[in-house]
C-alpha cells in the first residue's frame, strides 16, 4: 500500500471531482458534500471512463404508484449504460457481489502530518500550513 | 496533476469491423447543400414530416444525454456523432476499427411521407455520408438510405449508388408501413439482389403509423427499447413466410440492433406450424428455419447478457458463428465496447469471425 498526495484540499471543494493519474492508473477523486471518494476510472461492466458520470441517488419504490428518491449523492451513474455504483463501497446496485468498481481509501490530511511521514510518494508540493487529499493505493 | 480527458490506449489488438455507427448532422441545415433547389425551398418552408429521429427530441426520453453516451458530446458543440475527430479518438482508434459501417438515421427518406421529399432526402443523405464521412475517413462505409415506402424511387436510388463500392448495403427501417415481406416492397429486394448488396434492417423513429407493439404504445422506455426485438421478429417471419427468399434466393438480410436470442424460438415455432399448415403457403419449398439460417445475419449490440454465459453460447451454436457481426452503436448510450461487452467464452477463431471475418465476407470489404 502506498499513499499519494493527489491535490490540495482547495482544489477539490464540495461538489467537485478530479481525474488524476497515480502509478499509471486513472483515478477519479470526488468531494460530495464533504465526503471524499476515490474510484478507478473504469467501469467494470462495459469499460467506460466512469468518473465522468453523474453523481446521483436511488429511485426506490415499494410498489406501482409509489416513488422515492433516496441516498442522494451516494451513487455514481456510468455515462454509457447507466449502471449505478455506491461510491463508498464501489458496489453496483444491480450486481453488488460480482460487479464492483475498484475503490480506494481517500483522506484529507494536514500538511504538517505529511511532511513528517515516510509515505509521501507523489512529488506534489506540500507545505506544513496546507491541507491535502491523500489516496491509498 | 489533473489528467487530460480520458484517452484510451489502443489496446484492442484484433482489428474489428463495426456494423453500426451513427453519424449525426452538426447543424439542422446540414443537408441543404445536397438538396435540389426545389426541395431545399420545401425543406426551409415546411420542414420534414418526421421530427422524432435521433438526435432530435425523442418520443421516449432516455435516462441520459438524449440517448447518447454521456461522454460523446463534442466539446466544440453539436450533437453526439457529429464530430469525425471525436469518432476517431473515442472509437475508431482505441477499438482498432478496420471498417465502420454508417447507419444514417436522421432525416433520411425512410420515414418521410411526402414521396418527392422522401426521394430527395434519401439522395441528399447518401451524398452527405460520402462527402462528410467516407471521403474524409477511409475506414468508413456508407449504407444506401432509400425512400422505402415508395419502392420505385427506392430502386432508382439503389441503382444510382450501386456501382460505388463505398456503399456496402441498403438500409431499411424495421418500422415500415407494412410488414416487409409484402409484395409492394419486392422491387427493392430485386434491386438489392441485382446490385449484390445486403439489406440492413435498423429501427428508425416511429414510422408507419403503427404503435411499436401490436397492442399499443408502451409506457416506459425499458419496454420501447425491448420492442426492437418484436419488430425484427415480425419482419423476419414476414420475409420468410411471404416467400421473399424463395423468390430472391441470393438476398441477404442483416438484422441490426434487434437481438438474436429469440432466433431459435421463432424458428422452432414456425417449423412446427409449417408441418401442419404448409398447404396454406405452398410457395415455401423448405422449412422456415432453413430460410432464416441461410439468408439472415445478426449484429451483436446490445449484446444479450444472461446470468449464465454458456446460455448465449448455446444460442450462437444454433444460429451459427458465421452469422454474427460485431456492432457498437456508437455514439448511443448502449454502446458495446468489444473488449468488455462479450462476457462469454469464445475460441480465437470464433472471436475473429464475429469481430471481423464474417462482416468482411458479407459486405465484401477491402
Amino acid at each position: 500500500m502506498s499513499r499519494h498526495v493527489v491535490c490540495s484540499a482547495d482544489e477539490l471543494p464540495p461538489g467537485s471531482r478530479k481525474v488524476v493519474v497515480v502509478d499509471g492508473r486513472e483515478i477519479g477523486v470526488f468531494n460530495v458534500e464533504g465526503r471524499l471518494h476515490a474510484l478507478l476510472n473504469r467501469c467494470p461492466h462495459g469499460g467506460a471512463a466512469i468518473c465522468s458520470g453523474v453523481v446521483t441517488g436511488l429511485s426506490q419504490s415499494s410498489g406501482p404508484g409509489d416513488y422515492r428518491l433516496e441516498r442522494r449523492g451516494e451513487f455514481l451513474r456510468c455515462p454509457w449504460h447507466g449502471w449505478e455504483f455506491d461510491m463508498a463501497t464501489g458496489q453496483s446496485w444491480c450486481d453488488p457481489r460480482r460487479t464492483k468498481v475498484r475503490s480506494f481509501e481517500v483522506k484529507l490530511e494536514a500538511g504538517s502530518e505529511l511532511v513528517m511521514g515516510p509515505y509521501v510518494a507523489e512529488r506534489y508540493p506540500v507545505t506544513v500550513e496546507g491541507a491535502y487529499i491523500v489516496v491509498d493505493l | 496533476m489533473n489528467a487530460p480527458f480520458m484517452e484510451q490506449k489502443a489496446r484492442q489488438t484484433l482489428a474489428v469491423v463495426d456494423c453500426d455507427i451513427h453519424p449525426a448532422h452538426r447543424t439542422p441545415g446540414e443537408l441543404l447543400p445536397y438538396l435540389e433547389p426545389r426541395w431545399r425551398e420545401h425543406y426551409q418552408t415546411y420542414g420534414v414530416h418526421v421530427r422524432q429521429a435521433l438526435p432530435s427530441a425523442l418520443m421516449y426520453p432516455r435516462m441520459m444525454a438524449g440517448g447518447m453516451r454521456a461522454d460523446s458530446l463534442p466539446q466544440g458543440g453539436g450533437p453526439a456523432g457529429s464530430d469525425l475527430d471525436l469518432l476517431r479518438k473515442q472509437h475508431l482508434d482505441p477499438v482498432n476499427v478496420e471498417f465502420g459501417l454508417l447507419m444514417a438515421l436522421s432525416k433520411g427518406g425512410m420515414e418521410e411521407r411526402n414521396p418527392g421529399l422522401a426521394a430527395a432526402l434519401s439522395r441528399a443523405t447518401n451524398e452527405w455520408q460520402i462527402d462528410r464521412w467516407v471521403r474524409e475517413e477511409p475506414r468508413l462505409r456508407a449504407g444506401i438510405v432509400v425512400p422505402q415506402e415508395f419502392p420505385e424511387a427506392a430502386v432508382a436510388e439503389i441503382e444510382r449508388c450501386a456501382g460505388d463500392r463505398r456503399y456496402v448495403q441498403i438500409m431499411l427501417s424495421s418500422r415500415p408501413s407494412d410488414p416487409l415481406g409484402h409484395r409492394r416492397y419486392w422491387p427493392i429486394y430485386e434491386a438489392a439482389e441485382r446490385a449484390g448488396l445486403p439489406i440492413g434492417l435498423h429501427p428508425v423513429g416511429y414510422n408507419g403509423g403503427h404503435p411499436s407493439t401490436g397492442s399499443g404504445w408502451p409506457t416506459f422506455y425499458l419496454q420501447e427499447h425491448y420492442v426492437f426485438v418484436a419488430c425484427m421478429e415480425a419482419l423476419a417471419a414476414s420475409l420468410i413466410v411471404e416467400g421473399v427468399f424463395e423468390r430472391f434466393p441470393k438476398l441477404k438480410v442483416v438484422l441490426v440492433e434487434g437481438g438474436f436470442g429469440w432466433a431459435p424460438a421463432l424458428a422452432w415455432r414456425m417449423d412446427r406450424h409449417f408441418e401442419k399448415f404448409r398447404k396454406e403457403v405452398p410457395h415455401l419449398k423448405r422449412r422456415p428455419s432453413e430460410y432464416l439460417r441461410e439468408h439472415v445475419w445478426w449484429t451483436t449490440q446490445p449484446i444479450e447478457e444472461p446470468a449464465q454465459s454458456r446460455h448465449i453460447v448455446e444460442i450462437i451454436d444454433w444460429i451459427g458463428w458465421d452469422r454474427l457481426l460485431y456492432s457498437s452503436d456508437y455514439p448511443h448510450w448502449d454502446y458495446d465496447n468489444p473488449s468488455f461487452a462479450f462476457k462469454f467464452p469464445m475460441t480465437e477463431q470464433q472471436r475473429r469471425k464475429i469481430f471481423r471475418d464474417n462482416a468482411m465476407a458479407l459486405y465484401r470489404l477491402a
